[in-house]
């Protein structure tokens, strides 16, 4: 496959929980924007259809002052006293994000790091954005932020060189001044703005320092304001505090799909402070504190009517039997060649299904939010990855404008694409509006376990052939209902068929950290290593021998250098390999297993994941997000599922669903391949691919057995092993 | 019936007006706005919540305020004296043992906690007496270093 066609396979239509794009685009208007702005100088970047696929119709880049296109996708300020200020709809949730981009920004502003800041989410004074998901904050805007800093500086230089009626090409940036070696004069960049109101669009083209010359970008940077955050000072949503604030709580129905046919709310309403709101379905109450709320919603008498629904038991079967659609136009077929004719004569032939299960996000953060009205004005703060999303649910669900409608994101607890919709929110407004006081809605850890969204469950089927010297001519992979990205393979097979099968979920889902590409990746690789175990060939080898691409080639030949493949094995260890290409980045992961045969425990030993994702931006984040997927990936590939039974979860808390703890955790190792000739790309996704099918892989070095199920245990205690 | 209650939060007197029954976690957070002890599972499984009662970590989600009569009690914004910050959670910055952080206070307050037992733990004794704290974003291993550190710190600070 070329490397155009891997770009191209970066498709993610799977977005269960994604709503149409808002229809309406609106901006600042001028006049708000220069008082909110004030004197300095302002660079706008026009977003363009590459750029984050925001918006269709390009605004162009239009360098006219008074001609500000409509479409903005990022934007900084540099005002007097020499502050910067950079607006982006991208949110933090945890992959730092506003250290690396900060790092983008004072990079090619030639600042100091710490003088950045970035106003993150905030509906009202940043640029649309479609969301923080898919890894496209690095590739798109870093990107973006870089080039509206590069511009900001090169009109700094422009400044100084009319002021000194020099030539702009002898004058430089540094430090925060810009600088006449020659005529040994300098400016600081707020002297330079002083009284001055500059705006500007960013230039058609603007050479950016390549990553080669960085100096504080390609750096390790600790995260900008982590003071805050072990001091307690940060608010997350689940802390904001206004003054009048009541606390929100909700009834929840006894089942999925249960519809309400009588409620008695009179008790809740004898308590003193206490409102209560019907609306349709909808039950709930706001109280002076959150312990009378949960005691009002308990004084409820509410019956429902609820409806007959399948168990985890059933799931695989279910999954097959109610597919609803055969797929979704283009993005969930791909044929080439034809694999009927192969499998008719083939040498080595294999067919494998394997089975993956709901598994929950459990962000720390439950879902929050806390909503103001003043007047038909509604302001929330709550945790999502979509704020321009929540905002386009909020004026939906309440029959308004998008434009009196304001969504601010603090730094939240944690998403790892669970926090797509804005469930808390509208449920704080609808509150909010009735109690005529500031509403907070925090989700209980249960209700976040139930009434979430979960990663899809799936079955996948694939029939492979190889021939005698190790190529493999032939792949047909079916996923049902886990979804598309990363369902194509990167493999260089002449013969394929590929196809996405839409089922009717029994539970709710949606995005998780690396959509379906972990499923689709785990039942690749696993299917991989048995073509290599019936051809008789190192998987390593015979992975290499089916790439064409380099940079997939370079990270499993390069990740099995470092981890040493090669190396004699001793007794009852066993090694595992699986990889990918997701998001734009390039991975391998290597696990070795231990087996202790009288009691059947395998200890996972060491996981090392070889990854490339272009130039690196911030090294130390970026070691955090490897290794942290891979924990995070320890769960679900091992004991994470959700068990369910006739419209209930039956395990929604933590004493019931096991997350990866401390002693889960076997050491890990990060192996950063440093693209410098290559643009950054996201980091936050790829590396959890790898690593249930290197477990699985491993698993199978020692006990012969082939794990076709996430999660694993299972299976494996069943035939009298431990995994741990 | 509510009551009034004295309870004391880092060195301060605090008089609450709440059921006997109420928790330390909510009566913190919503009463004396101290919202850096988190809530994550309302079941002293993930240790969002944990406070320092008497020098001990407790989960604050599953403890009652009339049970806190004379105790003292030290919440994360409790921890620094000062300009300076407690050695563990300078040991966490030093670290970068943090992704979306949430988990922070809590991590920092079981770290306090189990080095006032056992000031010298190893990586074992660490991961054991952690145990009961959840980390989703997956930093558990510059945790572990984190307070491997801190530890190594309050060891030069004895000398």
């Amino acid at each position: 496959m070329t490397r155009k066609g891997l770009q191209k396979a970066d498709v993610e239509p799977e977005r269960y929980e994604l709503h149409a794009p808002p229809t309406i685009l609106f901006e600042t208007n001028r006049r708000d924007f220069f008082k909110f702005v004030g004197t300095g100088i302002f660079v706008a970047c026009a977003a363009t259809k590459a750029g984050a696929g925001l918006q269709e119709s390009g605004g162009g880049r239009r360098s006219r002052e008074d001609d500000l296109p409509k479409e903005i996708d990022a934007w900084l300020h540099l005002d007097e006293s020499g502050e910067i200020t950079v607006f982006t709809g991208k949110v933090e949730v945890g992959q730092n994000i506003r250290t690396s981009l900060s790092q983008a920004v004072a990079e090619e502003l030639e600042v100091p790091l710490g003088s950045v800041r970035l106003v993150m989410g905030d509906t009202q004074l940043v640029p649309f954005d479609m969301g923080t998901f898919g890894s496209r904050t690095t590739p798109v805007m870093n990107l973006q932020l870089r080039r509206v800093s590069a511009a900001a500086r090169d009109a700094l230089i422009e400044i100084a060189a009319k002021e000194w009626k020099a030539d702009p090409a002898k004058l430089k940036a540094t430090d925060g001044k810009v600088v006449d070696t020659a005529a040994k004069k300098s400016a600081t960049y707020s002297e330079l703005v002083k009284g001055r109101q500059i705006t500007q669009l960013l230039p058609a083209e603007d050479p950016l320092i390549p990553p080669g010359a960085w100096k504080v970008a390609g750096q390790p940077a600790a995260k900008v304001d982590a003071r805050d955050f072990v001091t307690g000072k940060h608010r997350y949503p689940a802390d904001q505090r206004l003054p009048e604030m009541m606390y929100g709580k909700v009834l929840r129905p006894p089942a999925f799909r249960a519809t309400l046919t009588s409620v008695d709310t009179s008790e809740a309403e004898k308590m003193a402070g206490v409102v209560v709101v019907r609306d349709g379905d909808f039950v709930g109450v706001a109280a002076a504190n959150s312990a009378l709320a949960a005691r009002a919603v308990a004084a409820i008498k509410a019956e429902w009517k609820s409806e007959a629904q399948p168990s985890d038991k059933e799931l695989f079967e279910y999954l097959k039997k109610h597919v609803s659609a055969e797929g979704r136009g283009d993005n969930s077929r791909y044929v080439t060649g034809n694999v009927e004719q192969v499998f008719l004569t083939a040498e080595h032939k294999l067919q494998s299904a394997y089975n993956i299960n709901y598994i929950a996000h459990a962000p720390l953060e439950p879902r929050a939010a806390v909503a103001q009205w003043k007047g038909d004005q509604v302001t929330v703060w709550t945790g999502t990855q979509r704020p321009f999303g929540v905002r386009g649910e909020l004026a939906a669900a309440f029959h308004m404008p998008e434009d009196q409608v304001r969504v601010l994101m603090p730094d939240t607890g944690s998403a790892y694409g669970g926090k797509h919709t804005g469930d808390a929110a509208l449920e704080a407004a609808r509150l909010a509006r009735a109690a005529k006081k500031p509403v907070k809605v925090l989700w209980t850890r249960e209700e976040e376990f139930t009434w979430a969204y979960f990663r899809p469950a799936g079955v996948i089927e694939i029939t492979s052939a190889a021939n005698a010297d190790g190529k493999v001519t032939a792949w047909e992979f079916h996923n049902y209902n886990s979804g598309t990205a990363g369902f194509r393979t990167y493999y260089d097979i002449a013969n394929q068929k590929i196809e996405f099968h839409e089922v009717e979920s029994p539970l709710r889902q949606g995005s998780y950290r690396g959509l379906a590409a972990t499923a689709n990746h785990f039942a690749r690789e696993a299917h991989m290593d048995e073509i290599a175990t019936s051809l008789k060939m190192d998987p390593v080898e015979f992975r290499i021998k089916n790439l064409k691409e380099e940079r997939l080639r370079a990270v499993f030949a390069e990740g099995a250098k470092q981890f040493g493949w090669d190396k004699p094995r001793a007794a009852n260890h066993g090694y595992g390999v699986g990889g990918g290409y997701e998001k734009l980045g390039y991975v391998a992961t290597f696990v070795e297993v231990l087996l202790r045969p009288p009691t059947g425990d395998i200890k996972i030993q060491r996981v090392l994941t070889a990854f490339d994702c272009g130039a690196i931006v911030n090294p130390d984040g970026l070691r955090n997000q490897i290794i942290g997927a891979n924990i995070m990936g320890l769960g679900g590939a091992i004991f994470e599922a959700i068990e369910f039974d006739n419209g209930k979860i039956v395990n929604a808390g933590f004493s019931k669903y096991r997350v990866p703890r401390f002693r889960d955790v076997p050491p890990l190792e990060a192996y950063l391949i440093n693209r410098k000739d290559e643009p950054p790309v996201g980091a936050g996704e790829a590396p959890i691919v790898g690593l249930a099918p290197a477990i699985a892989n491993a698993v199978f070095a020692v006990t012969g057995i082939r794990l076709r199920t996430l999660p694993m245990a299972p299976l494996l205690v069943s035939r009298g092993y431990q995994l741990a | 019936m509510a009551t009034t209650l004295s309870l004391r939060v880092n060195g301060k007197g605090y008089e609450v007006r709440a059921e006997p029954d109420a928790l330390l976690l909510w009566v913190l957070r919503e009463q004396l706005d101290l919202t850096g002890t988190k809530y994550g599972c309302g079941e002293g499984q993930c240790g969002a919540c944990t406070v320092l009662i008497d020098g001990r970590a407790h989960r604050s989600c599953m403890t009652p305020i009339a049970t806190l009569a004379g105790k003292a009690i030290v919440t994360i914004e409790g921890l620094a004296t000062e300009e300076r910050l407690h050695p563990v959670q300078q040991a966490f910055l030093d670290e970068g043992a943090m992704q979306c952080a949430y988990c922070t206070p809590g991590m920092i307050m079981s770290a306090v906690s189990l080095l006032n037992n056992k000031p010298n733990p190893s990586e074992a004794e660490i991961v054991q007496g952690m145990q009961g704290n959840i980390c989703r974003c997956g930093t558990h291993p510059r945790i572990v270093a984190a307070i491997r550190k801190a530890s190594a710190t309050g060891k030069e600070a004895r000398r």
